[in-house]
């Protein structure tokens, strides 16, 4: 086996097991939604992204349209783009058209931050190989806290149900803590979502469009207030 | 219908990750757009979370419980899997004393 690959592969173990835990509660929480063990595996398995999905789930529970579906992950999920952009300076020289198409389909969070870690431009088969367990993890667990919802106690998988929004505070409060910035723009987005979601004549607005509205106002709002300097920190 | 669904969150999704690699092979330079995108993850993650936490268990103040023990520990540094199963257990221990 490529040398490389092999690298990818024991890089990726970590990552797998992370999203192995945090897809058992999307599993959980897409069969709650009407959503079946099949459905639920594939959409893991050709979103691989747990905020888009999660956003993805409440609106198919709530059957919104598929503008707002489009927006929703648009919004959520534009950070890859950054992210993409970032690796694509990355990649060694000659990584090929067909190469960077495979690449790009499991550029997550996690995956994206080991390879920009890594001390040498990343290869092909290196991506290859970081990707492919992470992937596998983040489908199993889908469809194995589908399944598991069916046979656990009602009070596990409602104690389940907060797996997610604590890993989405596990990922926000650290860096505020540190980040006058991020607090700002984290404050913000909670305040505007909670007036969306509590005052009386605004509650016609759908949780997919709430979640935009509020994170194109408190992103907009950090970034006039807070320009980031160069090298990317702010 | 959610199969629809399904793949159009499949290509949007794909779509913005591919781009990027295969089109645009310099980097963006406006100051506003490069902020824009570092802040977007942290505002969307947090107005996903608040209020909905607060209602994602059967009784308000379980949830609660989870979420005070979510931030004390994010806040510790505890790294997200911990974070994610320490706040699942507040709720269920709670929900076994209330």
């Amino acid at each position: 086996m490529n040398k490389e690959f092999k690298q990818g592969i024991k890089d990726g173990i970590p990552i797998a097991l992370g999203y192995f835990a945090v897809s058992f509660s999307l599993g959980i929480m897409a069969i709650k939604g009407g959503i079946s063990v099949f459905q639920s595996g594939l959409m893991s398995l050709t979103n691989v992204t747990s905020a888009g999905q999660f956003a993805g789930i409440k609106i198919i529970i709530a059957a919104g349209t598929i503008v707002e579906m489009i927006m929703t992950q648009f919004i959520i999920n534009l950070r890859y783009a950054l992210m993409s952009l970032s690796l694509s300076q990355k990649l060694v020289e000659g990584t090929t058209l067909w190469q960077r198409l495979i690449i790009a389909f499991a550029n997550t969070d996690e995956i994206f931050a080991v390879a920009m870690a890594h001390t040498k431009n990343v290869t092909f088969p290196y991506m290859l190989g970081l990707q492919s367990l992470p992937v596998f993890g983040w489908t199993l667990g889908t469809v194995l806290g589908c399944i598991a919802a069916e046979l656990m106690p009602k009070s596990v998988s409602v104690a389940m149900s907060v797996a997610l929004y604590g890993m989405f505070i596990a990922i926000v409060f650290p860096v505020a803590k540190k980040s006058k910035p991020v607090l700002f723009v984290a404050a913000v987005a909670v305040l505007i979502s909670c007036l969306l979601f509590y005052v009386p004549f605004l509650s016609f607005i759908s949780d997919g469009i709430g979640i935009i509205i509020s994170t194109v106002i408190a992103a907009a709002l950090g970034a006039f207030i807070f320009p980031v300097k160069e090298g990317g920190k702010e | 219908m959610i199969y629809v669904y399904i793949a159009t969150m499949a290509i949007t999704t794909y779509l913005i990750r591919m781009l990027p690699l295969v089109v645009f092979k310099n980097k963006i330079e406006n100051r506003f757009i490069k902020s824009f995108l570092y802040y977007v993850p942290y505002a969307c993650l947090m107005a996903m979370t608040f209020p909905a936490i607060l209602y994602a268990t059967d009784n308000m103040l379980t949830a609660f419980i989870g979420t005070i023990v979510a931030i004390i520990l994010s806040l510790l540094n505890c790294g997200l899997v911990v974070v994610a199963i320490a706040a699942c257990l507040a709720v269920f221990i709670a929900s076994l004393i209330l």
